[in-house]
């Protein structure tokens, strides 16, 4: 009788291993510029139907608005500067918060105790819903707009890094004790290098929270900046500058992470 | 002249699981490990050899029982108690060199200072001084050399196989120089020649230098060659079956494996174990 054989063994071909990888840089390249080209037809041949472009406005009106906006009296860079700037302060104090927030609650179990179910209370409050308390409290200068933002950050970096701090391999801290560290040497020499992925991580979450709570953060009565004439265009039913406004924040998005990831790459290359 | 220098008396633990199944590691284990001996501890897996060996570090406390060293009871973990690994425990964010150095940072080494006060007279003094860059540098360069890394100084542990880890961790646990070596199956993960050199190193080692070495292995044939006593310890939950003196002379060397004095020990150890693996219930 022969050997049993598996399914796949019938077909008589070399038989790879499954490719988890990202595949070669070539092949990710025609892909990613494929995948653009295609969008944007698709988006173009979408809005010839009368339709559907009274609601979504064509490349080429969009193409328009931005010529316009970024003409000589146009707006555009003023709106994404201000906007640039809400985020960057927003988002760096809610990094410069978290991180001793989180290892505060990664090292002592008494702080964490107190404070981690507020975090998780908050983490489920919109900050849209702040805003009528933040005004209130602040008016409608800028402050507002960088509490909004910094809340969202903060909560989501703060979980984040300090599920870094309370992970660290217990077999380091052994190793660290038995060399004779203090815990402050622990401290420093271990839990910090230990948790930096974690807080590279919590920093690109927060700043992604930072950029979606933008628009929420704008509606606390501003004229300038990039959800405030999002908003405004909308009144005027004016698509081409919301959808302007839409990839405007999309790309400031895809460029802060990639800078991110760079930071990380080269801060992680032990990893 | 033989000195005691850690006493385990008595000693139980039990760990505390959270679903109540608790687990009873030790019960009752009573061990006296004289200055300079070769103690090597055989056992099935699960028996409570790790847990034995990190309350030693004062690593894990215990429930009941009593744990020193020179008299003084064991309260912590400390330099004078150099430990390697099971799970090699190397930072990963640390080179091999960094790794190795990191060791030593906290280690003060005495140094006689000589001085001559004003009416002439010479005192010396000892004092206690940290290791300066160099010093770090050229040790962690030698134990590099002793464990076959050297061209590795700057990888990252994740550039590393399992064996290259596991050397990476003697080297920095030699290095320490501590009056105590804790090893947990440290030549475990190595490929036979490696660890038949690794082996003679460690054997030349205690001998010239003169420590104490707890050591804990699967191998029975390891701890025949290396140990001048093998605990054999059994499961569940953790005691001591027995202790065999190992009377064959040192310097030993791969050849000693030859010896029927070696033969003899190894084959009632292996059996010994083997009875007790039976035994366990599956
Ligand atoms: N942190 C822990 N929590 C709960 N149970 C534990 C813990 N550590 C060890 N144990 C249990 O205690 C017993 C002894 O474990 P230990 O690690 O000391 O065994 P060992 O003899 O070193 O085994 P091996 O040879 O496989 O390394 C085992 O049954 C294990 O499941
Ligand atoms: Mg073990």
């Amino acid at each position: 009788m022969p050997a049993p054989v598996q399914d796949s063994q019938l077909k008589k071909k070399a038989r790879k291993l499954k490719d988890f990888s990202d595949g070669t840089a070539r092949t990710r390249y025609i892909l990613m510029a494929i995948s653009i080209i295609g969008g944007f037809a698709l988006w173009f041949l979408i809005t010839l139907i009368p339709t559907i472009n009274t609601f979504l406005a064509s490349p080429k009106q969009v193409w328009n608005a931005l010529l316009s906006e970024s003409a000589a009296n146009g707006r555009y860079f003023k709106d994404i500067s201000i906007s640039l700037q809400r985020v960057l302060i927003g988002f760096g104090l809610a990094f410069v918060c978290s991180i001793p927030v989180s290892f505060l609650m990664g090292w002592y179990p008494k702080v964490r105790n107190l404070v981690e179910p507020w975090i998780q209370f908050m983490r489920t409050i919109p900050p849209i819903a702040l805003i009528p308390l933040v005004i209130l409290a602040m008016g409608l200068g800028e402050s507002p707009k960088y509490t909004i933002i910094f809340v969202a950050a903060f909560l989501v970096m703060v979980v984040t890094i300090y599920q870094g701090v309370k992970e660290v391999d217990k077999t380091l801290v052994k190793a660290a004790y038995t060399f004779g560290a203090s815990d402050k040497d622990l401290f420093f020499d271990i839990v910090i290098p230990a948790s930096f992925p974690y807080i590279l991580v919590g920093a690109r979450l927060g700043m992604a929270a930072s950029l979606t709570t933008l628009i929420a953060a704008e509606l606390t009565g501003t004229t300038f900046g990039l959800g405030a004439r999002i908003q405004g265009a909308q009144q005027f039913m004016d698509t081409s500058i919301v959808l302007l406004g839409i990839i405007t924040i999309g790309i400031i998005g895809f460029v802060l992470d990639k800078i991110l990831l760079l930071i990380e790459k080269k801060l992680t290359t032990w990893k | 002249m033989t000195e005691k220098l850690i006493t385990i008396k008595d000693v139980h633990k039990e760990y505390k699981v959270e679903n109540g199944d608790n687990v009873n590691a030790l019960n009752g284990v009573t061990l006296d490990i004289d200055k300079n001996e070769f103690v090597c501890v055989v056992g099935p897996s699960g028996c409570g050899k790790t847990t034995l060996l990190n309350i030693i570090a004062g690593l894990e406390t215990y429930d009941s029982g009593k744990v020193t060293m020179h008299g003084q009871p064991i309260v912590g973990p400390g330099p004078d108690r150099g430990v390697i690994f099971q799970q090699y425990a190397l930072f990963p964010w640390m080179t091999v060199r960094k790794n190795i150095e990191y060791g030593l940072k906290f280690i003060r080494k005495p140094r006689n200072v000589e001085s001559i006060d004003e009416s002439g007279n010479k005192t010396v003094t000892t004092v206690l001084e940290r290791y300066d860059t160099k010093e770090k540098h050229d040790l962690a360069n030698r134990y590099i050399k002793m464990v076959n890394l050297t061209g590795f100084e700057n990888s990252f542990p994740k550039a590393l196989s399992g064996g290259m880890k596991q050397r990476v961790a003697i080297a920095r646990g030699y290095a320490l120089n501590s009056e105590v070596l804790l090893m947990d199956e440290p030549f475990g993960a190595l490929d036979a020649q490696t660890r038949a050199q690794l082996q003679e190193d460690l054997l030349k080692t205690w001998e010239t230098e003169k420590k104490t070495i707890f050591f804990i292995t699967h191998d029975v044939d390891e701890a025949v060659l290396l140990a001048t006593r093998v605990v054999i310890m059994s499961a569940r939950p953790g005691q001591i079956k027995e202790i065999v003196d190992i009377d064959l002379p040192y310097p030993r060397t791969q050849a000693t494996k030859l010896d029927p004095v070696f033969m003899k020990h190894k084959n009632y150890i292996w059996e010994t174990v083997y009875k007790m693996y039976l035994e366990i219930p599956k």
